[in-house]
């Protein structure tokens, strides 16, 4: 927040002039008929996406030259707001004279790119970028029904930000790559995220299969248990073994088999411990541990659970272990 | 020709309303905490200013009008106000209200619910109102308020305040109505109608923006929401907005005073719009037009998406609303729309038309043309409307797109 939030920015005043002028006046509104193109030895083909009841609804008619498999002719059909309109109109602008194969390529960041007045300023406000986003999703099911083949066949890889065209395998490597651990440095790396917001997590503006906060806490995950098993092979090619650690190592070691195998009885029953100190003694190595809680003058501390303790860090990690509770 | 149609969003400050309020910024301009004469020079005015609010509601002398800021801020002062009497200092939990009030009612209520409270948000009817009896059947011995708009801002669809008020009184539990748009709408009488607090603002009845009140039953407590030099007997505090109260004072003066003609007068306009855009084919407008209020129409369009409507009226220079999705700049479908919950489509396609006593019959046809005008070009741009049907296997079966 700061001076320029303090008065929105009105809507309308965000839109290139190309989408103002083709909302008004879009050049390839209309339709093309079946019996027509026959007449003319070409095949037509119609696509419909989105429908009246979610807001936004697009048909795409392609005339197409069987011989070439090249658009000769496209029009479109729009139940939508101005931008949707504008960049249908592009879309089939964009789509003639293409072939179905090269048609399938048009993403919708090229249709933005197309309906900017210049190339470093967008077309439309970030929000409104999702009314473009029908382009590419029309374009692949019109293809599929020329070709005869699931339009899902064109997807080579899984999309996550329909916006701006992120896939999940480029979203895991940016975030390996660069470390990231936040939404907004993702947007800020890949764009993912940065236009109609409905990939970023769940109750956006549409549902999606993939959300940004799960790809993050998954990769995130991912990237931590590779760095827990790059430190336990570091570990293994030291030697292992319990004795050579350091202090720290050592600590942390016990920890964990603590944490594993123990801890979770010890709170059951109210109680708790921790790990005072760890000393080399004669060959054996004394881990000095407190008991909390409930734990504290339980008789089964110096007994039962003591030898469970004692014997769980040896069978773990060092038969030269001795627990001694203070 | 320009149109304005969306005064319930706000209106035209009234001409006359605009010469009351001159003299009190470089002529008038004292502190009337002031003992000097620059001071209670200005008494005469704000004390005809009370005298108009007050007979403007019918309001009773032992009751009182406190000067706000805005609606905004008389919502926000009972929520509140509520909040620290009876349930941080009480032995109450509860509040009910609807889902379709406006923001600041309902982001209130979030704040009231992350400070622990429980807020009941009663559903509408198709009609696009709640029913007296869903609010007495969520009302429990830990409810501290009910709260409940006069009328919508988006269908114009008048509330059952009435029952609601002596449901409220039955129950011993606090009411208030957000009246925005009511007052100066409909007649609004609270001697008539059983209500503790009513929020209203000067600029939707043809006064100044910046200026609302709220009406407080029997001059009962509420902790102040501005604390302060203790203005306005002690209520709210902050130096009068002296040009605004008078300001105010006369609008509401002028919005109530022979309300039942000017009301007429409106609606004859009003349904006259209304039943010429109905002759539309597959349009249909929302609520039953004798208990809305008369200056408002909601209508949906179908093939025609509310945000590509709101811009070719535009460009016919009519100013509307609509409460498509595609129009709001967080993309969320409209609560209202979806709580009357008309298929959906009334989120995408509704238009919503609000007239005022400045709208002229010329206004009225030149609104009908240019509205015929743009629905037809947009249906012919229109899938929806599209002849050559879809390649076998490139019809839509559902809604693909977006889950709201």
């Amino acid at each position: 927040m700061a001076k320029a939030d303090m008065l929105g920015e009105s809507l309308w005043d965000a839109y290139s002039n190309k989408v103002t002028t083709l909302m008004n006046n879009p050049q390839h509104q209309g339709e093309i008929f079946e019996a027509e193109a026959e007449k003319r030895g070409h095949k037509l083909i119609v696509a419909d996406f989105g429908a009246e009841s979610c807001g936004d609804a697009v048909r795409l008619y392609w005339e197409i030259d069987p011989k070439t498999d090249k658009i000769v002719d496209s029009k479109f059909k729009s139940f939508g707001c101005g931008t949707a309109i504008a960049s249908s109109d592009v879309m089939t602008e964009l789509c003639i004279g293409k072939t179905v194969q090269e048609a399938v390529k048009i993403t919708n960041i090229d249709v933005e790119l197309a309906l900017r007045d210049d190339p470093d300023t967008p077309a439309v406000p970030p929000q409104k970028m999702h009314c473009s986003v029908m382009a590419y999703d029309v374009i692949k099911k019109a293809a599929g029904l020329y070709l005869g083949v699931e339009s899902e066949s064109f997807e080579e890889e899984i999309i996550v930000c329909e916006c701006a065209r992120v896939s999940l395998n480029t979203l895991r490597e940016v975030i390996k790559l660069n470390d990231l651990k936040t939404v907004e440095e993702i947007t800020d790396y890949t764009k993912a995220g940065g236009f109609c917001k409905s990939c970023i997590k769940p109750g956006g503006h549409e549902a999606r299969e993939w959300y940004l906060v799960d790809i993050l806490a998954d990769t995130r995950k991912e990237m931590d248990e590779e760095k827990m098993k790059a430190a336990a092979d570091a570990q293994a090619e030291g030697g292992g073994s319990f004795e050579d650690m350091t202090l720290v190592q050592q600590i942390k070691a016990v920890d964990a088999v603590i944490d594993e195998n123990v801890r979770q009885f010890l709170i059951m029953d109210g109680g708790n411990m921790e790990i005072i100190d760890i000393k080399k003694n004669d060959g054996y190595i004394d881990i000095y541990i407190r008991y909390l809680g409930a734990c504290n003058g339980c008789a089964s501390s110096a007994t039962g659970t003591l030898y469970a303790i004692e014997s769980t860090l040896k069978e773990k990690l060092s038969k030269n272990i001795r627990v001694l509770p203070i | 020709m320009q149109v304005y149609l969306d005064n319930n969003a706000t209106t035209m400050c009234d001409p006359q309303v605009v010469e009351a309020m001159q003299p009190f910024f470089s002529e008038i301009y004292g502190n009337p905490n002031s003992l000097h004469k620059f001071g209670t020079a200005s008494h005469p005015a704000l004390s005809k200013a009370i005298d108009q609010a007050y007979t403007a509601i019918n309001a009773n002398d032992n009751d009182d009008i406190v000067f706000t800021s805005c609606a905004t801020e008389s919502n926000n002062w009972v929520l509140q106000g509520v909040w620290i009497d009876h349930i941080l200092n009480g032995d109450k939990n509860h509040i009910v209200t609807t889902e379709v009030e406006h923001p600041s009612i309902l982001s209130t209520c979030k704040f009231l619910e992350e400070q622990g409270v429980k807020v009941t948000y009663l559903p509408v009817n198709d009609q696009g109102v709640v029913e007296a009896h869903t609010v007495k059947s969520f009302i429990t011995e830990k409810t501290a308020l009910v709260s409940v708009m006069w009328a919508s801002n988006e269908t114009g669809m008048i509330f059952p305040i009435e029952e609601i008020g002596e449901i409220c009184k039955e129950k011993g539990v606090l009411f208030h109505s957000d009246a925005v748009q009511a007052v100066g709408k409909i007649p609004v009488d609270v001697s008539k109608v059983h209500v503790d607090f009513m929020s209203f603002s000067a600029h939707k009845f043809h006064g100044p923006k910046g200026i609302g009140g709220l009406y407080i039953k029997d001059s009962q407590a509420l902790s102040p929401l501005l604390h302060g030099g203790e203005h306005m007997g002690g209520r709210r505090s902050g130096t009068l907005n002296v040009p605004y109260i008078v300001g105010m004072g006369l609008a509401m003066e002028l919005a109530t005073k022979n309300i039942e003609e000017t009301m007429a007068k409106i609606r004859a306009k009003r349904d006259r719009l209304e039943d010429e855009l109905l002759k539309l084919s597959d349009t249909f407008s929302v609520g039953d037009r004798e208990n809305r209020t008369p200056n408002t129409i909601l209508i949906s369009i179908r093939g025609v998406e509310g945000e590509g409507m709101l811009w070719d009226l535009n460009n016919s220079q009519i100013g509307a609303s609509t409460g498509s999705a595609c129009a709001s700049a967080d993309l969320e479908a409209n609560t209202v729309m979806l709580a009357i919950g008309a298929d959906n489509e009334l989120a995408h396609t509704g238009i919503r038309l609000s007239l005022s006593r400045f709208t002229t019959d010329a206004e009225i046809d030149y609104t009908i043309a240019h509205f015929k005008g743009a629905v037809e070009r947009l249906r012919a741009i229109s899938s929806s409307f599209a002849k050559q049907k879809p390649t076998k296997g490139g019809e839509v079966q559902e809604c693909e797109l977006h889950h709201h």
